[in-house]
């Protein structure tokens, strides 16, 4: 049994039913429960709840500093390559774009890793497209071993994998894998990937099953916030994040909320979410699950990122770069996405302070895996 | 107030205190100092021992400090012995805060593993405080093993629900012939205050110190608790007995 077997039972349309029809009685219960269920959330995250923002977001500072305390982690993500054999109609590094393609190489991978730590970061998040044969395990093997004396926490985003390649990987210093599913919607899932191992579906959803048999110590979901309708894709997400908590109880979880960003791609929003709805969700998890990471990234906007920080969000980028060597080189016009908040690590960590939290680089070691 | 001795050290404060969850570091060492506090502990994965100076260590190097290291993120006793070893190395002290937890939700300690661990390090030298659930059995098994005292928890690590174990505490305090420091749960002043009236040989307080509004004067209020529940102790508090009463219709027939 994997997570695949839950899902496939799951109706679409009855499951946003069951989200659209809470009231305001289901909002309030919510908000007076010390742990809330799945039907809470779906209460929390509904139309229904949206006069309550201000409350929902208290509960939610409160539960976060309880478990996290005044600090927020830092990391940068680091663009090992563009090159991707996937279409996927949203991405930007997807196989039809006409953009130069590039994979670093060892000594590229080190000017960028050396750019990265003297700004200050050692929890690294490596990122790449999808080409198995060029950038497959034995180059991730390689890239974590030339960038292990340089960090304290190594993360990978790539392509799924099999279980035994996650045991090498995490043998050799891996600490944390996140995957997104995009979309939970099984039908529509093919349409916004025609081409490529991601069009598998049951592969990708199935993904977090191997990392929690291959014991890895932290993994990462999320969907592609606007590609389907949110709320439904959401309350998917939590079913997953549930399954997996009771399944892989020594693996740690983190959540993620990337919003559709302008890419070379270019797609049709579908379900796209506003600010307070984004605040909303994110408040909800965390009113879900106490000791749940949620992480943000630089697609959001300054404005947005220096207001979350007190509010769920416990682990964030900045100043990042999102294309292969950007680091070293900029403007090669070869990213994924345009980020928003383009601010330095400086003002941002001076923001950070301000808001009264301390900004954390280093919390984990290689020594302890 | 008797001084607390743990393996060849004296401890005039019983208030121990943990280094997370603050805003800053400036706000942790004025906090830490004002809390009394001669035993601080520090998560090995929080310090760069690569760095010269290390801003954490910065602020803790007060003679009033000794450090006490754990091993926060490991899972396995194998894993446990590594962390150990690279802090005695790194932090030139051979006393550890030992803390196995495979489950990353609610932290809690390994039983088997931590028992494992313990008797490893206890035989290289280590001057071993293992945080363990409050399990009478277990906490007789690693002082047998030879570990300088137990930590038994108050309730779930970070919870602020105070002293949900009491039962088992009791059991432990009562049987232990090495110092009891009750650890994780103590939400509130009150919380230490009634664990050190118990008996509890110290206490260790991190979330509700660093988590409160003022985290300075809410040093001082768990420095007056814990003192409070320790001269209470020392005290003996009155029995809760209820007199007996002036008729006695069962023993009666011996008069």
């Amino acid at each position: 049994m994997t997570f695949y077997d839950q899902i496939s039972e799951v109706n679409w349309t009855q499951l946003g039913d069951s989200i659209y029809s809470k009231t305001t009685a289901d909002v309030k219960g919510a908000l007076e429960k010390e742990q809330c269920d799945l039907e809470d959330f779906k209460a929390l995250i509904s139309p229904a709840a949206e006069p309550f923002l201000e409350l929902i977001a208290k509960k939610s500072h409160l539960k976060t500093q309880k478990r996290f305390g005044k600090t927020i982690q830092l990391y940068i993500p680091l663009y090992l390559s563009n090159e991707c054999q996937n279409i996927c109609t949203y991405c930007g590094f997807s196989m039809d774009v006409k953009i130069p393609r590039k994979t670093l190489l060892d000594h590229e991978i080190l000017a960028e890793a050396k750019i990265i730590k003297e700004m200050g970061y050692d929890h690294v998040l490596l990122v790449t497209g999808e080409a198995n044969k060029s950038v497959g395990l034995d180059y991730f093997k390689n890239a974590i071993r030339l960038l292990k004396p340089y960090f304290s926490n190594i993360a990978l985003e790539v392509q799924p994998m099999e279980q035994r390649d996650y045991e090498e990987l995490i043998a050799e210093g891996l600490n944390t894998v996140l995957v997104y599913q995009e979309t939970y919607n099984k039908t529509n899932y093919k349409i916004h990937h025609p081409k490529g191992k991601k069009s598998n579906y049951k592969y990708r959803v199935e993904t977090q099953d191997r990392l929690g048999q291959a014991k890895i110590h932290k993994m990462g979901l999320g969907v592609l916030i606007g590609l389907e309708d949110w709320r439904i894709d959401s309350v998917c997400n939590a079913m997953h994040l549930q399954y997996l908590e009771k399944r892989y109880w020594e693996s740690k979880f983190t959540v993620s909320f990337p919003r559709l960003r302008p890419c070379a791609g270019g797609v049709q929003l579908k379900s796209p979410i506003s600010d307070r709805q984004l605040v909303q969700l994110i408040c909800a998890y965390r009113l879900l699950n106490e000791e749940l990471e949620l992480s943000m990234s630089t697609r959001e906007s300054a404005l947005f990122r220096d207001n979350i920080i007190k509010l769920g969000i416990t682990s964030i980028s900045a100043d990042s770069k999102t294309d292969p060597g950007g680091y070293a080189n900029p403007k090669q016009n070869l990213e994924q996405f345009e980020i928003d908040d383009s601010r330095s690590t400086e003002e941002f960590i001076a923001v950070i302070k301000r808001k009264g939290y301390d900004p954390v680089f280093k919390d984990w070691d290689m020594s302890l895996q | 107030m008797r001084h607390l001795r743990i393996a060849n050290v004296e401890f005039s404060s019983r208030l121990f205190t943990g280094t997370g969850k603050f805003s800053a570091n400036e706000v942790m060492e004025k906090a830490l100092l004002t809390s009394g506090s001669e035993l601080v502990t520090v998560a090995l994965k929080r310090v760069d021992l690569q760095a010269d100076s290390d801003d954490i260590l910065r602020h803790l190097n007060h003679a009033q400090f000794n450090l006490l290291p754990n091993t926060s993120g490991v899972r396995t006793a194998k894993e446990a012995i590594f962390a150990a070893e690279l802090a005695r190395e790194a932090l030139e002290t051979n006393w550890l805060k030992l803390e196995i937890h495979p489950d990353p939700k609610y932290l809690m300690p390994d039983p088997i593993e931590t028992l494992k661990a313990a008797s490893e390090l206890v035989k290289k030298g280590f001057v071993v405080l293992p945080y363990v659930h409050a399990d009478p059995v277990l906490c007789k098994r690693l002082e047998d093993v030879g570990t300088a005292a137990v930590m038994p928890l108050g309730s779930p690590i970070g919870s602020n629900k105070g002293l949900r174990t009491k039962d088992f505490l009791e059991i432990i305090i009562d049987q232990s012939n090495v110092p009891v420091i009750v650890d994780a749960g103590i939400g509130a002043p009150s919380h230490a205050a009634m664990a050190m009236e118990m008996g509890a040989d110290a206490v260790l307080v991190n979330t509700a110190i660093a988590v409160a509004d003022d985290p300075v004067n809410m040093a001082l209020a768990f420095k007056m608790a814990v003192d409070a529940g320790r001269i209470a102790f020392e005290s003996k508090l009155g029995q809760t007995l209820s007199e007996a009463e002036a008729s006695s219709p069962l023993t009666a027939f011996l008069d």
